[in-house]
Protein backbone atom coordinates (compact mmCIF):
# COMPACT_ATOMS: atom_id res chain seq x y z
CA UNK A 1 0.00 0.00 0.00
CA UNK A 2 3.33 2.21 0.83
CA UNK A 3 4.44 1.76 -2.44
CA UNK A 4 0.38 2.68 -4.33
CA UNK A 5 1.10 5.70 -1.99
CA UNK A 6 4.47 6.41 -3.14
CA UNK A 7 3.31 6.23 -6.77
CA UNK A 8 0.45 7.97 -6.68
CA UNK A 9 1.90 11.36 -5.17
CA UNK A 10 4.51 11.01 -7.53
CA UNK A 11 1.50 11.13 -10.46
CA UNK A 12 -0.30 14.02 -8.76
CA UNK A 13 2.58 15.68 -8.51
CA UNK A 14 3.91 15.44 -12.03
CA UNK A 15 1.16 17.44 -12.94
CA UNK A 16 2.36 20.61 -11.35
CA UNK A 17 5.87 19.86 -12.14
CA UNK A 18 5.05 20.36 -15.95
CA UNK A 19 3.15 23.24 -17.29
CA UNK A 20 0.62 21.06 -18.31
CA UNK A 21 -1.44 21.40 -15.26
CA UNK A 22 -1.78 25.04 -15.55
CA UNK A 23 -2.73 25.43 -19.47
CA UNK A 24 -5.57 23.04 -18.61
CA UNK A 25 -6.70 24.23 -14.98
CA UNK A 26 -6.65 27.96 -16.57
CA UNK A 27 -8.76 26.77 -20.15
CA UNK A 28 -11.44 24.58 -18.22
CA UNK A 29 -12.16 27.64 -15.65
CA UNK A 30 -11.82 30.03 -18.37
CA UNK A 31 -14.40 27.93 -20.52
CA UNK A 32 -16.41 26.86 -16.93
CA UNK A 33 -16.50 30.95 -16.34
CA UNK A 34 -17.85 31.81 -19.24
CA UNK A 35 -20.48 29.29 -19.15
CA UNK A 36 -21.83 30.17 -15.68
CA UNK A 37 -21.95 33.71 -17.06
CA UNK A 38 -23.60 32.72 -20.64
CA UNK A 39 -26.04 31.11 -18.22
CA UNK A 40 -26.76 32.73 -15.52
CA UNK A 41 -27.31 36.26 -18.43
CA UNK A 42 -30.12 33.92 -20.06
CA UNK A 43 -31.69 33.42 -16.98
CA UNK A 44 -31.53 36.84 -15.49
CA UNK A 45 -33.60 37.70 -19.17
CA UNK A 46 -36.59 35.22 -18.35
CA UNK A 47 -38.08 32.92 -16.45
CA UNK A 48 -37.37 29.01 -17.04
CA UNK A 49 -38.12 25.86 -15.62
CA UNK A 50 -34.62 24.76 -14.00
CA UNK A 51 -32.00 25.73 -11.69
CA UNK A 52 -28.54 27.76 -12.33
CA UNK A 53 -27.04 24.14 -11.31
CA UNK A 54 -28.48 22.45 -13.99
CA UNK A 55 -27.91 25.03 -16.97
CA UNK A 56 -24.53 25.13 -16.13
CA UNK A 57 -23.49 21.51 -16.19
CA UNK A 58 -25.84 20.92 -19.24
CA UNK A 59 -24.46 23.45 -21.89
CA UNK A 60 -22.44 23.72 -25.11
CA UNK A 61 -20.10 25.37 -23.35
CA UNK A 62 -19.66 22.51 -20.53
CA UNK A 63 -19.28 19.50 -23.05
CA UNK A 64 -17.10 21.10 -25.17
CA UNK A 65 -14.70 21.45 -22.72
CA UNK A 66 -15.50 18.23 -20.60
CA UNK A 67 -14.23 16.19 -23.73
CA UNK A 68 -11.09 17.97 -24.69
CA UNK A 69 -9.55 18.17 -20.89
CA UNK A 70 -9.53 14.00 -20.62
CA UNK A 71 -6.52 13.63 -23.71
CA UNK A 72 -4.70 16.57 -22.06
CA UNK A 73 -4.96 15.01 -19.07
CA UNK A 74 -3.64 11.38 -19.61
CA UNK A 75 -1.85 11.21 -22.75
CA UNK A 76 1.62 11.72 -20.81
CA UNK A 77 0.92 8.76 -18.76
CA UNK A 78 2.25 5.96 -20.16
CA UNK A 79 3.53 7.25 -23.67
CA UNK A 80 6.32 9.91 -21.82
CA UNK A 81 7.72 6.88 -19.69
CA UNK A 82 8.43 4.73 -22.72
CA UNK A 83 9.70 7.62 -24.58
CA UNK A 84 11.99 8.80 -21.65
CA UNK A 85 12.80 5.09 -21.14
CA UNK A 86 11.92 5.67 -17.43
CA UNK A 87 9.63 3.03 -17.46
CA UNK A 88 12.85 0.48 -17.54
CA UNK A 89 13.75 2.25 -13.81
CA UNK A 90 10.27 2.42 -12.76
CA UNK A 91 9.48 -1.18 -13.80
CA UNK A 92 12.87 -2.89 -12.28
CA UNK A 93 12.01 -1.29 -8.71
CA UNK A 94 9.95 -3.92 -6.49
CA UNK A 95 6.43 -2.59 -7.57
CA UNK A 96 3.77 -4.73 -9.53
CA UNK A 97 2.36 -3.87 -12.61
CA UNK A 98 -1.15 -3.30 -11.67
CA UNK A 99 0.19 -1.36 -8.56
CA UNK A 100 2.02 1.50 -11.06
CA UNK A 101 -1.51 1.21 -13.81
CA UNK A 102 -3.53 2.32 -10.61
CA UNK A 103 -1.37 4.47 -9.10
CA UNK A 104 -1.59 6.60 -13.04
CA UNK A 105 -5.20 6.01 -12.85
CA UNK A 106 -5.77 7.58 -9.71
CA UNK A 107 -3.14 10.06 -10.00
CA UNK A 108 -5.07 11.36 -13.01
CA UNK A 109 -8.39 11.02 -11.21
CA UNK A 110 -7.04 13.86 -8.37
CA UNK A 111 -5.90 15.64 -10.89
CA UNK A 112 -9.19 16.31 -12.49
CA UNK A 113 -11.40 16.20 -9.43
CA UNK A 114 -8.95 19.08 -8.49
CA UNK A 115 -9.91 20.83 -11.65
CA UNK A 116 -13.83 20.57 -10.38
CA UNK A 117 -12.88 22.02 -6.77
CA UNK A 118 -13.37 25.65 -8.47
CA UNK A 119 -17.11 24.91 -9.66
CA UNK A 120 -18.62 24.74 -5.99
CA UNK A 121 -17.07 28.23 -5.59
CA UNK A 122 -19.27 29.26 -8.39
CA UNK A 123 -22.58 28.09 -6.60
CA UNK A 124 -21.48 29.18 -2.75
CA UNK A 125 -20.80 32.56 -4.74
CA UNK A 126 -24.18 32.75 -6.75
CA UNK A 127 -25.97 32.10 -3.03
CA UNK A 128 -24.17 34.37 -0.91
CA UNK A 129 -24.94 36.97 -3.32
CA UNK A 130 -28.28 36.38 -4.83
CA UNK A 131 -29.88 34.33 -1.42
CA UNK A 132 -31.13 32.35 -4.62
CA UNK A 133 -30.77 28.37 -4.12
CA UNK A 134 -28.68 27.38 -7.12
CA UNK A 135 -30.06 23.99 -7.25
CA UNK A 136 -33.16 22.79 -6.38
CA UNK A 137 -32.10 20.23 -3.78
CA UNK A 138 -28.83 19.19 -2.17
CA UNK A 139 -29.38 15.75 -3.88
CA UNK A 140 -28.90 17.90 -7.35
CA UNK A 141 -25.50 18.80 -6.41
CA UNK A 142 -24.96 15.27 -5.29
CA UNK A 143 -26.28 13.95 -8.58
CA UNK A 144 -24.10 16.41 -10.60
CA UNK A 145 -21.04 15.63 -9.27
CA UNK A 146 -21.31 11.95 -8.85
CA UNK A 147 -21.93 12.19 -12.78
CA UNK A 148 -18.94 14.05 -13.22
CA UNK A 149 -16.62 11.42 -11.16
CA UNK A 150 -18.22 8.89 -12.89
CA UNK A 151 -17.65 9.88 -16.48
CA UNK A 152 -14.81 11.11 -15.65
CA UNK A 153 -13.15 7.72 -14.46
CA UNK A 154 -14.66 6.05 -18.00
CA UNK A 155 -12.94 9.00 -20.46
CA UNK A 156 -9.83 8.74 -17.43
CA UNK A 157 -9.60 5.01 -17.95
CA UNK A 158 -10.00 5.14 -21.94
CA UNK A 159 -7.40 7.61 -21.57
CA UNK A 160 -5.35 5.94 -19.81
CA UNK A 161 -5.84 3.13 -22.60
CA UNK A 162 -4.72 4.78 -25.17
CA UNK A 163 -1.29 6.39 -23.80
CA UNK A 164 -0.53 2.79 -22.54
CA UNK A 165 -0.60 1.68 -26.30
CA UNK A 166 2.11 4.16 -27.81
CA UNK A 167 5.23 6.12 -27.39
CA UNK A 168 4.12 8.86 -29.17
CA UNK A 169 1.87 11.89 -26.82
CA UNK A 170 0.13 12.73 -29.88
CA UNK A 171 -0.93 9.49 -30.74
CA UNK A 172 -2.36 8.58 -27.38
CA UNK A 173 -4.39 11.93 -27.36
CA UNK A 174 -5.71 11.73 -30.56
CA UNK A 175 -6.96 7.94 -29.97
CA UNK A 176 -8.51 8.66 -26.75
CA UNK A 177 -10.21 12.08 -28.22
CA UNK A 178 -11.62 9.95 -30.76
CA UNK A 179 -13.12 7.50 -28.77
CA UNK A 180 -14.46 9.93 -25.82
CA UNK A 181 -15.93 11.80 -28.53
CA UNK A 182 -17.19 8.90 -30.40
CA UNK A 183 -19.10 7.73 -27.15
CA UNK A 184 -19.94 11.19 -26.22
CA UNK A 185 -21.70 11.71 -29.62
CA UNK A 186 -23.47 8.56 -29.67
CA UNK A 187 -25.89 9.96 -26.76
CA UNK A 188 -26.72 12.71 -29.85
CA UNK A 189 -27.98 10.78 -32.29
CA UNK A 190 -31.33 10.37 -30.97
CA UNK A 191 -31.41 14.20 -31.09
CA UNK A 192 -30.05 14.30 -34.73
CA UNK A 193 -31.78 11.48 -36.41
CA UNK A 194 -35.24 11.66 -36.44
CA UNK A 195 -36.45 8.42 -37.94
CA UNK A 196 -34.96 6.02 -36.14
CA UNK A 197 -37.07 4.00 -34.29
CA UNK A 198 -38.02 4.64 -30.75
CA UNK A 199 -36.26 1.32 -29.24
CA UNK A 200 -33.13 2.64 -30.81
CA UNK A 201 -33.88 5.99 -29.06
CA UNK A 202 -34.35 4.12 -25.77
CA UNK A 203 -31.52 2.04 -25.94
CA UNK A 204 -29.11 4.75 -27.39
CA UNK A 205 -30.37 6.49 -24.68
CA UNK A 206 -29.43 4.50 -21.89
CA UNK A 207 -25.77 4.96 -22.84
CA UNK A 208 -26.29 8.84 -23.50
CA UNK A 209 -23.83 10.97 -21.17
CA UNK A 210 -26.39 13.97 -22.12
CA UNK A 211 -29.34 12.26 -20.90
CA UNK A 212 -27.70 10.73 -17.61
CA UNK A 213 -26.52 14.17 -17.03
CA UNK A 214 -30.12 15.66 -17.38
CA UNK A 215 -31.34 13.46 -15.01
CA UNK A 216 -28.77 13.05 -11.93
CA UNK A 217 -28.64 17.35 -12.28
CA UNK A 218 -32.17 17.34 -11.57
CA UNK A 219 -31.28 15.06 -8.02
CA UNK A 220 -32.54 12.07 -9.52
CA UNK A 221 -29.78 9.72 -8.32
CA UNK A 222 -30.48 6.73 -10.96
CA UNK A 223 -28.33 3.69 -10.15
CA UNK A 224 -28.22 2.58 -14.04
CA UNK A 225 -25.35 5.52 -15.29
CA UNK A 226 -23.20 3.86 -11.76
CA UNK A 227 -23.04 0.72 -12.70
CA UNK A 228 -22.25 1.20 -16.34
CA UNK A 229 -19.69 3.64 -16.15
CA UNK A 230 -17.77 1.59 -13.20
CA UNK A 231 -18.03 -1.20 -15.23
CA UNK A 232 -16.62 0.08 -17.89
CA UNK A 233 -13.71 1.92 -16.14
CA UNK A 234 -12.67 -1.73 -14.86
CA UNK A 235 -12.99 -2.84 -18.46
CA UNK A 236 -10.67 -0.06 -19.39
CA UNK A 237 -8.23 -0.65 -16.93
CA UNK A 238 -7.88 -4.51 -17.74
CA UNK A 239 -7.18 -3.45 -20.78
CA UNK A 240 -4.61 -1.26 -20.13
CA UNK A 241 -3.16 -3.67 -17.71
CA UNK A 242 -2.81 -6.17 -20.98
CA UNK A 243 -1.79 -3.48 -23.18
CA UNK A 244 0.98 -2.29 -20.56
CA UNK A 245 2.02 -6.43 -20.10
CA UNK A 246 2.52 -6.44 -24.10
CA UNK A 247 5.80 -4.41 -23.27
CA UNK A 248 7.08 -7.86 -22.35
CA UNK A 249 6.66 -9.69 -25.39
CA UNK A 250 6.57 -7.07 -27.90
CA UNK A 251 9.60 -4.80 -27.41
CA UNK B 1 24.53 -14.49 -6.98
CA UNK B 2 23.36 -14.35 -10.51
CA UNK B 3 22.66 -17.70 -11.34
CA UNK B 4 21.82 -18.01 -15.22
CA UNK B 5 21.10 -21.16 -16.94
CA UNK B 6 20.69 -21.92 -21.07
CA UNK B 7 19.26 -17.97 -21.33
CA UNK B 8 18.23 -17.10 -24.39
CA UNK B 9 16.18 -14.30 -26.01
CA UNK B 10 14.67 -13.69 -29.60
CA UNK B 11 13.26 -10.38 -30.65
CA UNK B 12 10.68 -11.36 -33.93
CA UNK B 13 12.67 -14.32 -34.42
CA UNK B 14 16.15 -13.06 -33.77
CA UNK B 15 18.28 -14.50 -31.45
CA UNK B 16 19.41 -11.78 -29.37
CA UNK B 17 21.02 -14.01 -26.74
CA UNK B 18 21.69 -17.66 -27.38
CA UNK B 19 22.18 -20.27 -24.28
CA UNK B 20 23.92 -18.18 -21.89
CA UNK B 21 25.25 -19.98 -18.77
CA UNK B 22 27.20 -18.32 -16.03
CA UNK B 23 27.47 -17.22 -12.94
CA UNK B 24 28.59 -14.79 -10.33
CA UNK B 25 29.43 -15.33 -6.57
CA UNK B 26 28.99 -13.00 -3.87
CA UNK B 27 31.57 -10.23 -3.66
CA UNK B 28 32.38 -10.70 -7.47
CA UNK B 29 32.94 -7.38 -9.72
CA UNK B 30 32.13 -8.88 -13.25
CA UNK B 31 32.90 -7.45 -16.37
CA UNK B 32 30.63 -7.92 -19.36
CA UNK B 33 32.16 -7.05 -22.30
CA UNK B 34 31.15 -7.32 -25.92
CA UNK B 35 30.76 -5.07 -29.03
CA UNK B 36 27.09 -2.94 -29.78
CA UNK B 37 24.69 -5.33 -30.52
CA UNK B 38 26.81 -8.51 -28.91
CA UNK B 39 23.62 -9.02 -26.60
CA UNK B 40 24.41 -7.37 -23.27
CA UNK B 41 21.75 -4.78 -22.28
CA UNK B 42 19.26 -7.85 -22.96
CA UNK B 43 21.01 -10.42 -20.73
CA UNK B 44 20.87 -6.83 -18.41
CA UNK B 45 17.41 -6.08 -18.95
CA UNK B 46 16.00 -10.10 -17.95
CA UNK B 47 18.42 -9.80 -14.87
CA UNK B 48 16.68 -6.96 -13.68
CA UNK B 49 13.12 -8.98 -14.87
CA UNK B 50 12.36 -5.96 -17.04
CA UNK B 51 11.43 -8.58 -19.47
CA UNK B 52 11.65 -12.19 -19.64
CA UNK B 53 13.37 -14.51 -21.30
CA UNK B 54 12.76 -16.25 -24.20
CA UNK B 55 13.67 -19.78 -22.64
CA UNK B 56 16.40 -20.38 -19.77
CA UNK B 57 16.41 -19.10 -16.27
CA UNK B 58 17.99 -16.88 -14.08
CA UNK B 59 18.15 -15.97 -10.44
CA UNK B 60 19.23 -13.65 -8.60
CA UNK B 61 19.86 -14.09 -4.92
CA UNK B 62 17.99 -17.60 -5.24
CA UNK B 63 15.20 -16.14 -6.53
CA UNK B 64 14.05 -16.55 -10.22
CA UNK B 65 13.88 -13.31 -11.78
CA UNK B 66 10.76 -13.98 -13.59
CA UNK B 67 9.02 -15.98 -11.08
CA UNK B 68 9.66 -14.74 -7.84
CA UNK B 69 10.42 -11.42 -9.93
CA UNK B 70 9.25 -8.96 -6.63
CA UNK B 71 11.97 -10.31 -4.10
CA UNK B 72 14.50 -10.45 -6.87
CA UNK B 73 14.13 -7.10 -8.11
CA UNK B 74 14.07 -6.10 -3.80
CA UNK B 75 17.84 -7.41 -4.28
CA UNK B 76 18.94 -5.41 -7.34
CA UNK B 77 20.05 -2.04 -8.13
CA UNK B 78 19.59 -1.27 -11.93
CA UNK B 79 20.91 1.18 -13.66
CA UNK B 80 19.84 1.46 -17.33
CA UNK B 81 22.01 2.16 -20.11
CA UNK B 82 21.54 6.03 -21.01
CA UNK B 83 20.18 6.58 -17.50
CA UNK B 84 16.64 7.52 -18.11
CA UNK B 85 15.39 10.10 -15.26
CA UNK B 86 12.40 12.22 -14.49
CA UNK B 87 13.66 15.04 -15.54
CA UNK B 88 11.01 17.48 -14.24
CA UNK B 89 12.53 16.32 -10.17
CA UNK B 90 14.36 17.87 -8.15
CA UNK B 91 17.77 15.33 -6.96
CA UNK B 92 16.66 14.56 -3.37
CA UNK B 93 12.98 14.55 -4.33
CA UNK B 94 13.57 12.17 -7.01
CA UNK B 95 15.93 9.83 -4.80
CA UNK B 96 13.59 10.19 -1.72
CA UNK B 97 10.96 9.18 -4.22
CA UNK B 98 13.16 5.94 -5.66
CA UNK B 99 13.72 4.78 -1.83
CA UNK B 100 9.73 4.79 -0.84
CA UNK B 101 9.26 2.72 -3.78
CA UNK B 102 12.10 0.40 -3.45
CA UNK B 103 11.03 -0.21 -0.26
CA UNK B 104 13.14 1.78 2.35
CA UNK B 105 11.72 1.89 5.35
CA UNK B 106 10.14 5.35 6.71
CA UNK B 107 12.25 6.77 9.37
CA UNK B 108 15.70 5.35 6.80
CA UNK B 109 15.03 7.48 3.94
CA UNK B 110 16.33 10.38 4.75
CA UNK B 111 19.37 9.03 6.30
CA UNK B 112 19.97 6.32 2.88
CA UNK B 113 19.14 9.50 0.58
CA UNK B 114 21.79 11.59 2.56
CA UNK B 115 24.26 8.90 2.20
CA UNK B 116 24.23 8.18 -0.97
CA UNK B 117 24.33 11.41 -1.90
CA UNK B 118 27.25 12.07 0.02
CA UNK B 119 29.02 8.54 -1.87
CA UNK B 120 28.36 10.13 -5.80
CA UNK B 121 28.79 13.23 -5.06
CA UNK B 122 25.86 14.79 -5.15
CA UNK B 123 25.61 17.21 -2.77
CA UNK B 124 26.43 20.71 -4.55
CA UNK B 125 23.62 19.63 -6.87
CA UNK B 126 20.81 18.15 -4.57
CA UNK B 127 18.25 20.71 -5.26
CA UNK B 128 18.56 20.65 -8.96
CA UNK B 129 16.31 20.00 -11.40
CA UNK B 130 17.67 16.74 -13.29
CA UNK B 131 16.63 18.05 -16.36
CA UNK B 132 19.15 20.72 -15.72
CA UNK B 133 22.11 18.50 -14.83
CA UNK B 134 25.08 17.43 -16.84
CA UNK B 135 25.83 13.86 -18.42
CA UNK B 136 27.93 13.10 -15.48
CA UNK B 137 25.91 13.81 -12.74
CA UNK B 138 22.95 12.08 -14.19
CA UNK B 139 24.92 9.20 -14.41
CA UNK B 140 25.71 9.53 -10.79
CA UNK B 141 22.49 10.18 -9.99
CA UNK B 142 21.25 6.94 -11.45
CA UNK B 143 24.03 5.11 -9.18
CA UNK B 144 22.32 6.80 -6.24
CA UNK B 145 19.45 5.21 -7.34
CA UNK B 146 20.55 1.78 -7.68
CA UNK B 147 22.04 1.90 -4.55
CA UNK B 148 19.77 3.41 -2.34
CA UNK B 149 18.19 0.59 -0.88
CA UNK B 150 21.61 -1.11 -0.40
CA UNK B 151 21.18 -3.87 -2.56
CA UNK B 152 23.46 -6.48 -2.16
CA UNK B 153 23.91 -6.88 -6.10
CA UNK B 154 24.35 -3.91 -8.63
CA UNK B 155 23.93 -4.25 -12.46
CA UNK B 156 25.49 -1.07 -14.29
CA UNK B 157 24.56 -1.00 -17.94
CA UNK B 158 27.72 1.42 -19.28
CA UNK B 159 28.27 3.39 -15.90
CA UNK B 160 31.25 4.89 -17.95
CA UNK B 161 29.43 5.87 -21.53
CA UNK B 162 29.72 9.36 -22.08
CA UNK B 163 31.56 10.78 -19.31
CA UNK B 164 34.96 12.69 -19.67
CA UNK B 165 38.07 10.76 -18.50
CA UNK B 166 37.99 12.79 -15.05
CA UNK B 167 34.68 11.69 -14.40
CA UNK B 168 35.33 7.98 -15.42
CA UNK B 169 38.47 8.01 -13.04
CA UNK B 170 35.42 9.21 -10.53
CA UNK B 171 32.74 6.32 -10.93
CA UNK B 172 35.79 3.73 -11.83
CA UNK B 173 36.89 4.61 -8.05
CA UNK B 174 33.49 3.99 -6.43
CA UNK B 175 32.64 1.49 -8.17
CA UNK B 176 35.87 -0.36 -6.92
CA UNK B 177 35.05 0.69 -3.34
CA UNK B 178 31.41 -0.17 -4.13
CA UNK B 179 32.76 -3.88 -4.57
CA UNK B 180 33.82 -3.95 -1.43
CA UNK B 181 30.18 -4.46 -0.46
CA UNK B 182 28.33 -5.34 -3.19
CA UNK B 183 28.30 -7.95 -6.10
CA UNK B 184 28.51 -5.96 -9.45
CA UNK B 185 28.05 -7.15 -12.86
CA UNK B 186 28.80 -4.14 -15.13
CA UNK B 187 28.79 -3.78 -19.04
CA UNK B 188 31.43 -0.98 -20.73
CA UNK B 189 33.46 -0.68 -23.77
CA UNK B 190 36.00 1.09 -21.78
CA UNK B 191 38.75 -1.97 -21.98
CA UNK B 192 41.15 -0.45 -19.25
CA UNK B 193 38.06 -0.13 -16.97
CA UNK B 194 37.62 -3.57 -16.72
CA UNK B 195 41.17 -4.69 -16.34
CA UNK B 196 41.42 -2.05 -13.30
CA UNK B 197 38.30 -3.29 -11.57
CA UNK B 198 36.92 -6.51 -12.53
CA UNK B 199 37.83 -9.25 -11.18
CA UNK B 200 35.94 -11.61 -13.95
CA UNK B 201 35.22 -11.02 -17.00
CA UNK B 202 32.88 -12.25 -19.34
CA UNK B 203 33.12 -11.64 -23.02
CA UNK B 204 29.95 -11.94 -25.05
CA UNK B 205 29.77 -11.96 -29.03
CA UNK B 206 26.68 -12.47 -31.22
CA UNK B 207 24.47 -13.68 -28.16
CA UNK B 208 26.91 -15.83 -27.29
CA UNK B 209 29.79 -16.05 -24.31
CA UNK B 210 33.04 -16.55 -25.91
CA UNK B 211 35.06 -16.49 -22.79
CA UNK B 212 34.36 -16.08 -19.06
CA UNK B 213 37.97 -15.91 -16.80
CA UNK B 214 39.94 -13.61 -14.75
CA UNK B 215 41.53 -10.69 -16.61
CA UNK B 216 45.12 -12.25 -16.06
CA UNK B 217 43.64 -15.44 -17.62
CA UNK B 218 42.16 -14.20 -20.56
CA UNK B 219 45.80 -12.27 -21.07
CA UNK B 220 47.25 -15.57 -21.03
CA UNK B 221 45.16 -17.75 -23.32
CA UNK B 222 45.68 -14.94 -26.21
CA UNK B 223 47.97 -15.93 -29.16
CA UNK B 224 49.73 -12.54 -29.33
CA UNK B 225 50.61 -11.52 -25.60
CA UNK B 226 52.24 -8.23 -26.88
CA UNK B 227 55.44 -7.02 -28.46
CA UNK B 228 58.50 -5.23 -28.86
CA UNK B 229 59.94 -2.23 -30.23
CA UNK B 230 63.54 -2.06 -31.37
CA UNK B 231 64.84 1.20 -32.85
CA UNK B 232 68.57 0.92 -33.70
CA UNK B 233 71.06 1.55 -36.14
CA UNK B 234 72.66 -1.26 -37.85
CA UNK B 235 74.34 -0.71 -40.76
CA UNK B 236 73.76 -2.92 -43.50
CA UNK B 237 72.86 -5.74 -41.61
CA UNK B 238 69.64 -7.35 -42.70
CA UNK B 239 68.30 -6.53 -38.82
CA UNK B 240 64.62 -8.34 -39.63
CA UNK B 241 66.19 -11.59 -40.48
CA UNK B 242 68.27 -11.88 -37.40
CA UNK B 243 65.83 -10.41 -35.17
CA UNK B 244 63.46 -13.40 -36.40
CA UNK B 245 66.00 -16.20 -35.52
CA UNK B 246 65.61 -15.39 -32.07
CA UNK B 247 63.35 -17.80 -29.82
CA UNK B 248 59.94 -16.82 -29.10
CA UNK B 249 59.86 -14.06 -32.11
CA UNK B 250 57.01 -14.90 -34.60
CA UNK B 251 57.13 -11.77 -36.47
CA UNK B 252 58.95 -9.16 -37.43
CA UNK B 253 58.21 -5.68 -39.19
CA UNK B 254 60.64 -3.08 -39.91
CA UNK B 255 60.23 0.50 -40.80
CA UNK B 256 62.68 3.41 -41.63
CA UNK B 257 63.63 6.63 -40.13
CA UNK B 258 66.45 8.75 -41.45
CA UNK B 259 69.20 6.11 -40.39
CA UNK B 260 67.14 4.46 -37.81
CA UNK B 261 65.40 1.18 -38.75
CA UNK B 262 62.37 0.26 -36.03
CA UNK B 263 61.23 -3.08 -35.66
CA UNK B 264 58.14 -4.07 -34.32
CA UNK B 265 58.30 -7.81 -33.02
CA UNK B 266 55.42 -9.84 -32.24
CA UNK B 267 56.06 -12.40 -29.75
CA UNK B 268 54.95 -15.73 -28.14
CA UNK B 269 52.80 -15.60 -25.13
CA UNK B 270 54.74 -15.14 -21.65
CA UNK B 271 58.21 -14.52 -23.06
CA UNK B 272 60.39 -11.50 -22.95
CA UNK B 273 62.42 -11.94 -25.21
CA UNK B 274 64.47 -8.33 -24.69
CA UNK B 275 67.68 -9.35 -23.37
CA UNK B 276 68.54 -11.69 -26.48
CA UNK B 277 67.36 -8.87 -28.11
CA UNK B 278 70.20 -6.64 -26.79
CA UNK B 279 72.93 -9.68 -26.98
CA UNK B 280 72.57 -9.31 -30.43
CA UNK B 281 73.07 -5.61 -30.75
CA UNK B 282 75.76 -5.82 -28.91
CA UNK B 283 77.36 -8.61 -30.40
CA UNK B 284 76.84 -6.68 -33.97
CA UNK B 285 77.61 -3.41 -32.37
CA UNK B 286 74.34 -1.90 -33.54
CA UNK B 287 73.51 1.24 -31.51
CA UNK B 288 70.34 1.17 -29.74
CA UNK B 289 67.94 3.66 -29.16
CA UNK B 290 65.22 2.33 -27.97
CA UNK B 291 63.99 -1.36 -26.86
CA UNK B 292 60.75 -1.80 -25.06
CA UNK B 293 57.89 -3.88 -24.87
CA UNK B 294 54.06 -3.43 -25.22
CA UNK B 295 52.08 -5.26 -22.51
CA UNK B 296 48.89 -6.94 -24.19
CA UNK B 297 45.95 -5.69 -22.98
CA UNK B 298 42.35 -6.49 -22.60
CA UNK B 299 41.78 -5.28 -25.81
CA UNK B 300 44.10 -7.17 -28.23
CA UNK B 301 41.97 -10.31 -25.60
CA UNK B 302 38.76 -8.34 -27.12
CA UNK B 303 39.38 -7.91 -30.87
CA UNK B 304 40.93 -11.29 -30.90
CA UNK B 305 37.97 -13.26 -29.38
CA UNK B 306 35.23 -10.48 -31.25
CA UNK B 307 36.85 -10.48 -34.78
CA UNK B 308 39.04 -13.65 -35.21
CA UNK B 309 40.26 -12.72 -38.60
CA UNK B 310 41.45 -9.73 -38.16
CA UNK B 311 44.33 -11.24 -35.69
Amino acid sequence: MRKFYTLLSREVRSYFYSPIAYVVLVFFLFVAGVDFYFQLSFMNGKPVGYSVQEAFFNSVFFWFAFVLIFPLITMRLFAEEFKLGTIEPLMTAPVRDWQVILAKFFGSLVFYLILWLPTLLYFWVFQSITHQPAANSTGAYFGTYLMILLLGMFYLSIGCLASALTKNQIVAAVISFCVITLHFFSGLISFILQEVSSSTRQLLGYFSAIEQMGTLSRGEIDTRPVVLYVSMTIVMLTLTYQAFQSRKWRL
Amino acid sequence: MIKVENLTKRYAGQPAIRDLNFEVGKGEIMGFLGPNGAGKSTTMRILSSFMPPTSGRASIAGFDVFEQSLQARAHLGYMPENVPLYNDMRVTEYLDYRAALKGVPHRRVAERVGDVKELCGLKEVEKKIIGALSKGFRQRVGLADALVHEPDLLILDEPTSGLDPNQIRQVRDLIKNLGKQHTILLSTHILPEVEMTCSRVIIINRGRIEACDTPENLLGRIRTAGGVIVEAKIGSDDGAEELRKIAGVRDVTESVDGDWRIFALRVEANTDVREEVYRLASARRWTLRELSQRKATLEDVFVEITHPDEV
